[in-house]
């Protein structure tokens, strides 16, 4: 049975010749997502910044009438909503600022709510409400406050757990790969305005674990040719080690993508940004683990000698290391 | 690597096939079809943003409970004081920025009253502290002031009786299956799957349900009281009806020697006979109607006001000495208000107002439509990316795609046993988790290839294939372990959800992917010992 082989046998790809061009890229990608994120913003859901959203299915139509429904909730007196489309072109999520004095009075948000919701059902005898979400100014505060805390001390414990297993050294790198994966997929997030609520944050966690899984395998490759090739320079070891480990990246991520693209193209459309998210960090969680996490070896002057004091202990006798 | 002892594949299978039968009731369930009763049924329940319903986040101001605390302090001070075998006159008494001073007239008293004063504080739980200090300043001056650690317990016990309220009046709204509990020190998560419209449930909540029995002023100065200002002894109080535009009309009550309404068996809607108007009748306990009977004897032709969450209800004159142990109130009600407050009656009074922070309601349409695409998209990915796999690695892959679908019904089959709840981003999280379950097969398999091309002979690039590849795997899920593990920690319902998802499967799947499937190998190359592999 012939099987089929994306990557050929011995791959001898000399990815790391243009690791400094390829730094260089990727710096800027990452100050240009800053800049889009401190910019243009990101859309942040109501679970960060407070306040309400409805969501809405126009079941008889086949596009929701965006403009007009500005136009009858801006009616109402509750200020501008903002109203974007979620997976089919027929269902929109409508969101709203809390209105003025809804923390002390949480009974003025109740009204509001009702008001739109009654508002869209009377002008449109298609309209499903299918979820209202309401959140306070305070809780609010408190969710971006844990999200973030979440981030950060993922990326700490993890990168410390890399030093713990490998070098401190290799753990600069995994910390440097992921905050680069999660610079970018914010930096998308800003580019295209999608919704960035605490589901996000969820597959920032997950983008965080899979694109380090990715860059421990590579890790652990060169780890285990410095231990091999002790004579071996730096450059053409990593390369040696992305090579050997190419056909699983491929297949891996490959495998990965097949079931994420089925969930973004089938799945349920309230998770789109959610899936968006993480697909996009297969993307740049590969590209990193090659390009981010590898070189940074060399520049932090990794050698055979990180690993050897195990087994130069075996090499020489006791006595002559004193 | 070959030797698989016979004790240790029977062990295998049984955790295999007991989780993923595990998973039958949920499969079932989630098909849309019921399970027969009787039979075990360890189900994962439905998030409520699959199965629709109302997820409601209260929270409690706790310097409500501060100055609860410190007028009930006052009121205990002044009856245990004045019960005294030779009472002492105190003066000055004010309860204003968080402690409760008084001055106590005759300076040869001062040791006498804070004897008196003392037994009416207490230990404050288990911290070793009290919950009050007491202090005299310029020498007859006494200062009470709430510890922190008093007003922590207090606000403690009554977040514990606010849940019991909460729970006593959704069940009285007869909703199936709520979920109440406390969250944090001064939250209680509420979530009610299945319910549509939370404004009722919202409504009931918000209503602390505090019913008084005031006697009103008639002396007061009726300008003064418009204006808001108090008689000394007496509180002005609004009245709950009010026309839209115009100040709501108040009323000036004493502020101590009423009654307080907590003390009944029963709240019923009831009708005013004459008007056809919705009322609530209630009915004391031996006590509150004892206490009832004494207030409503002692000042027969006077104004009392009935008051509810501070606001002023009705102010009927009392005509009568009411003995019965019932009375019936009457207010501006709709039949669903006076209903509503019936409840809130029956199942007493919130220790504290509650206030919703955070509310989510999902229709049961969407849910449904989610698990359906959810489902859909997971079956299709499983397909393509099954066919990716047996293209690429032919026999390994067969037992790659086995170990796949076991995979898929364990963690199913676990999240039952525990009784976790799936969320839509769990939906999610088992479609991610089929992605990265190959993950580890892919670094076994493609190990195993190299090492063939270095040319070690089949068994030995098995075996080492596995022995190598698996470092790396333990490595990467470790990882993934901790991200999982901090999502859970900070992550709310539906992430949690997905956290969940993510552990179990990050366990189920190493087992799947390096022990049976190493077994599975193992059993191969011990039946045919081939001398090559394609692989």
């Amino acid at each position: 049975m012939k099987l089929l082989k994306l990557v050929p046998d011995n791959t001898n790809i000399h990815f790391l010749r243009w690791r400094v061009p390829f730094y260089i890229g990727s710096l800027l990608l990452m100050a240009a997502s800053w800049g889009l994120v401190l910019t243009r913003g990101l859309n942040l859901g109501v679970d960060f910044v407070g306040g309400q959203m409805v969501r809405v299915t126009f079941q008889h139509s086949a596009e929701a009438p965006i403009a007009a429904l500005r136009g009858e909730i801006t009616r109402l007196g509750y200020g501008e909503p903002i109203i974007q489309r979620y997976g089919q072109p027929n269902q929109v999520s409508i969101r709203m600022k809390l209105p003025a004095g809804a923390d002390r009075d949480p009974a003025l948000s109740d009204t509001m709510a009702r008001t739109i919701t009654t508002a869209v059902k009377a002008d449109h005898a298609d309209a499903r409400i299918d979820g209202v979400d309401a959140v306070s100014g305070k809780v609010s505060k408190e969710l971006g406050w844990d999200a973030f805390k979440a981030l950060g001390l993922a990326a700490i414990f993890v990168a410390g757990y890399i030093w713990l297993r490998f070098e401190w050294q290799f753990g600069i790198g995994a910390l440097l790969s992921l905050v680069h994966d999660v610079t970018l997929t914010l930096g998308m997030f800003a580019l295209t305005q999608m919704e960035f609520d605490l589901n996000i944050v969820a597959a920032l966690l997950t983008l965080i674990g899979y694109s380090l899984n990715d860059t421990i395998v590579v890790y652990d490759r060169i780890r285990e040719n410095l231990k091999k090739y002790r004579k071996m320079p730096m450059p053409e070891l990593l390369d040696l080690s992305v090579n050997e480990t190419l056909a699983r990246t491929i297949v891996t991520s490959l495998s990965m993508l097949i079931t994420l693209i089925a969930l973004l193209l089938l799945g349920p459309p309230v998770i789109f940004g959610f899936t968006a998210a993480i697909t996009l960090g297969i993307f740049v969680g590969t590209y990193s683990s090659i390009y981010m996490a590898a070189p940074i070896l060399i520049w932090l002057k990794v050698s055979s000698k990180s690993f050897v004091p195990g087994e130069a202990a075996g090499d020489i006798p006791a006595a002559a290391k004193r | 690597m070959l030797e698989f002892p016979r004790w240790k594949v029977i062990w295998l299978w049984l955790v295999t096939l007991g989780f993923a039968l595990a998973a039958l009731p949920s499969m079932v369930d989630l098909a849309g079809y019921r399970w027969p009763a009787g039979i075990y049924e360890p189900k994962v329940n439905l998030g409520l943003d699959l199965a629709g319903g109302s997820h409601i986040l209260l929270e409690a101001d706790p310097a409500q409970v501060r100055t609860q605390r410190i007028e009930g302090m006052e009121e205990s001070v002044r009856n245990k004081l004045r019960a005294m075998a030779q009472p002492v006159r105190i003066s000055d008494i004010s309860n204003n920025n968080g402690t409760l001073t008084f001055l106590v007239e005759d300076p040869g008293k001062i040791d006498a009253v804070r004897e008196a004063v003392l037994p009416l504080t207490n230990g404050a739980g288990l911290t070793g502290k009290r919950d009050w200090t007491i202090n005299v300043l310029d020498g007859n001056r006494f200062v009470m002031a709430p510890t922190q650690e008093g007003i922590d317990q207090a606000v403690s016990q009554a977040m514990d009786t606010a849940v019991e309220v909460v729970r006593k009046r959704i069940d009285a709204l007869g909703t199936k299956e709520p979920t109440i509990v406390r969250s944090g020190a001064t939250r209680i998560l509420v979530e009610v799957p299945g319910l549509q419209d939370p404004q009722a449930l919202k409504n009931l909540l918000g209503q602390t349900a505090k019913l008084e029995f005031k006697l009103v002023d008639g002396s007061a100065n009726p300008s003064d009281v418009a204006q808001g200002i108090a008689p000394p002894g007496d509180e002005i109080v609004p009245y709950a009806d009010v026309k839209p535009g115009q100040p709501a009309p108040k009323i000036a009550v004493h502020r101590l020697g009423g009654i307080r309404g907590d003390e009944l068996t029963n709240a019923q809607l009831s009708n005013n006979p004459q008007t056809n108007a919705a009322t609530v009748t209630i009915t004391f306990n031996s006590d509150g109607g004892a206490k009832f009977a004494k207030l409503t004897s002692a000042n027969v032709g006077k104004p009392f006001a009935i008051i509810l969450d501070g606001k002023v209800l009705s102010a009927p004159e009392i005509h009568e000495a009411i003995l019965g142990g019932s009375a019936v109130i009457s207010g501006n009600f709709t039949t669903d208000s006076a209903s509503q407050l019936a409840i809130s009656l029956r199942s007493g009074a919130l220790p504290v107002d509650l206030k919703v922070v955070e509310e989510s309601t999902v229709g049961p349409d969407l849910g449904a439509d989610s698990i359906r695409k959810g489902m859909i998209a997971m079956g299709v990915g499983t397909l393509a990316l099954a066919a990716f796999i047996l293209v690429t690695y032919g026999r390994f892959g067969v037992y790659a795609c086995c170990a796949l679908v076991l995979n898929l019904f364990m963690i199913l089959g676990a999240m039952g046993i525990i009784g976790t709840t799936l969320t839509l981003p769990g939906i999610a999280g088992f479609v991610l988790t089929i992605g990265a379950a190959v993950d580890a097969q892919v670094l076994i398999f493609e190990r195993i290839r190299e090492e063939r091309h270095r040319g070690r002979r089949v068994v030995q690039a098995v075996e080492i294939g596995y022995k190598e590849a698996t470092r790396a795997i333990f490595d990467a899920n470790f990882t993934n372990i901790i991200a999982a593990t901090l999502m859970f920690a900070f992550g709310s319902g539906p992430v949690q959800g997905f956290a969940v998802v993510l552990m179990i499967g990050i366990v189920t799947s190493v087992f799947t992917a390096v022990t049976m499937t190493r077994m599975w190998v193992a059993q191969w190359l011990r039946r045919t010992r081939p001398a090559e592999i394609t692989i």
